[in-house]
């Protein structure tokens, strides 16, 4: 398991060889198409996360201790913020996931560039993972 | 594509009542096409916020000094002023409220709860804002009426046809938008509120998205009630407009009780003031109220013929521009419609389209915009959507091209 750290400080030097927030968004709609999907059944309601404009799935397991995460959505851009959060938390122990901070956020301007509304959404995203790893705690105490 | 063509006034002096226009936005000059959701507003109608306030700040009807009657005669010029507007009969017939969407409310809340019974029915349209659905769906739920809904085809327009059937002697209410948000059609409410009224229903007609594309007369429609937000035709935000037919406001209830809407208070007895501050109830929003004359006036001094003239150039150029791409499929392509566009492109998400517009500092509306039953009827999340204003330019919506090539190349 590589630490959560890492990954985030990987992801800043990432965001760093970047000039313009066009190349940035470029970046993220790759990761957004390179997103592995998720079978059709997962789309239920249950795994649609609200306080997005756009629909987004989120789908876990939890599997040797640590929490596995998938998702979808119907926006490329919104698919490619996920898999940001995927890359990050996706293999973490359930602890680590719920003390994240997720400060690359704030690091590589992604709050600070986000409208609100989609800001809340990312945000919306990050309490489902977050609620998921809780759970998963909770069941294995 | 056509060349841009011979414009009906000096849109650089237009522009430049606008302060906001000059705004960057990630570092590119705003292009505003979000007016549908809210126009922006003049440097006329800014002055006249700050100049109350400066100048003749007091609270209205009460006072005898001499600021107060300035700001109570101000506050009512704007009474005058829409009643003109609109060709009410007498200014006594505008109530002032915060919007279209508080003016169904009441609407809805006074006559419709005096005057609905069960098995009475209300009839609105499959492209209604929720601000002309929930309101009858409270109501109707309230006092056992039942809500028909007239269906359009897939080009944006009511099925008249099916309008006539739904109306019978049961129909006691219909509330109809004048011209559509979402897709910009003009409903031919003229025609509709003569055959509601062979039925002896009331129709009440939401005005948000009609008032700043052309003149209304209220008479020559016959309208028994007609609604307008003030922000959506160059005015302030939290201003807007309830006219209604002088038999019907006076028959109806009052909405909200307190101060300004009473003749004499006694615990055992309240009496009601006359129109229209029977539905004023409180201090009202002052200062924006007499902005929004300076709105008024400001279409005017430009002329209603040369808006519609002008939006008509940026509608057809705009139409053609964006028929040019294959996967993009327009959403309304009513006969007769406003300067909307909405439409979707092929495999790509709606709120995709708007955040790359955004990033090439355009803006336009994304979603359902607030007209989820409309959406579903074309079986689809919601649009992006592009709405133009007197302000706006030929080389604006060329932006508008470039900005979409940018979404096909990058979201595609």
């Amino acid at each position: 398991m590589i630490d959560i750290q890492s990954i985030e400080n990987e992801l800043v030097e990432d965001f760093s060889l970047f000039e313009t927030w066009d190349e940035k968004y470029e970046y993220i709609i790759d990761l957004g198409k390179k997103l592995a999907p998720i079978s059709e059944e997962y789309k239920t309601p249950e795994r649609k996360i609200k306080g997005c404009q756009s629909s987004v799935w989120l789908v876990s397991e939890f599997k040797d201790g640590v929490v596995y995460f998938t998702a979808n959505s119907d926006s490329v851009i919104v698919k490619g913020l996920v898999s940001l959060l995927i890359k990050v938390l996706s293999g973490q122990q359930p602890d680590t996931i719920i003390n994240s901070n997720l400060d690359f956020m704030n690091k590589i301007g992604l709050m600070q560039h986000l409208a609100q509304t989609r800001s809340n959404g990312l945000l919306a995203m990050v309490k489902q993972m977050k609620l998921d790893a809780m759970v998963y705690k909770s069941q294995n105490l | 594509m056509a060349l841009a063509t011979q414009l009906l006034y000096d849109i650089d002096q237009i522009r430049s009542d606008f302060p906001i226009l000059n705004e960057k936005i990630n570092g590119k000059p705003l292009v505003y096409f979000d007016n549908a959701a809210t126009t922006q507003k003049p440097n006329s109608v800014i002055q006249a916020i700050k100049s109350y306030y400066e100048t003749i700040n007091a609270n209205i009807h009460r006072g005898i000094h001499t600021l107060a009657e300035k700001a109570t005669a101000e506050y009512e010029l704007t009474r005058e002023k829409v009643g003109e507007f609109i060709n009410a009969e007498s200014s006594e017939q505008i109530i002032f409220t915060r919007g279209v969407t508080e003016s169904v409310n009441l609407v809805a809340q006074t006559y419709g709860r005096a005057f609905l019974k069960p098995g009475d029915e209300v009839i609105i349209s499959a492209m209604e804002h929720h601000s002309n659905i929930v309101p009858w769906q409270m109501i109707c739920e309230e006092r056992g009426a039942v809500l028909k809904v007239i269906p359009i085809n897939d080009e944006g327009e009511l099925l008249m046809d099916e309008y006539e059937k739904l109306l019978s002697a049961k129909t006691k209410i219909v509330s109809l938008v004048h011209v559509s948000n979402a897709l910009g059609t003009v409903n031919p409410v003229k025609e509709m509120v003569e055959k509601a009224h062979e039925f002896g229903a009331v129709v009440m007609i939401d005005g948000a998205q009609a008032a700043s594309h052309s003149h209304i007369d209220v008479r020559d429609l016959d309208a028994d009630f007609y609604a307008l937000s003030g922000h959506k035709f160059y005015g302030p935000t939290g201003i807007g407009v309830l006219y209604g037919k002088r038999e019907l406001l006076e028959k109806m209830p009052p909405y909200m009780g307190g101060g300004e809407m009473i003749k004499e208070v006694s615990f055992a007895k309240t009496t009601y003031n006359d129109l229209p501050y029977k539905f004023e109830a409180g201090t009202p929003n002052i200062a924006d109220t007499i902005a929004l004359r300076k709105g008024i006036e400001y279409m005017e001094g430009i002329g209603f013929e040369a808006i519609a003239a002008h939006e008509h150039e940026l509608l057809v150029y705009a139409t053609e521009m964006l028929t040019s791409f294959p996967d993009l499929k327009i959403i309304g392509t009513a006969k007769e419609k406003v300067s909307v566009c909405s439409f979707v492109i092929e495999g790509i998400h709606p709120q995709d389209i708007g955040i790359i517009l955004d990033s090439e500092g355009i803006a336009i509306r994304t979603g359902h915009h607030c007209t989820q039953p409309l959406m579903d009827r074309f079986k689809i999340p919601g649009t992006a959507r592009a709405s133009f204003a007197l302000y706006n330019t030929i080389a604006e919506i060329d932006k508008l091209g470039k900005g979409i090539e940018k979404v096909l190349r990058m979201a595609k």
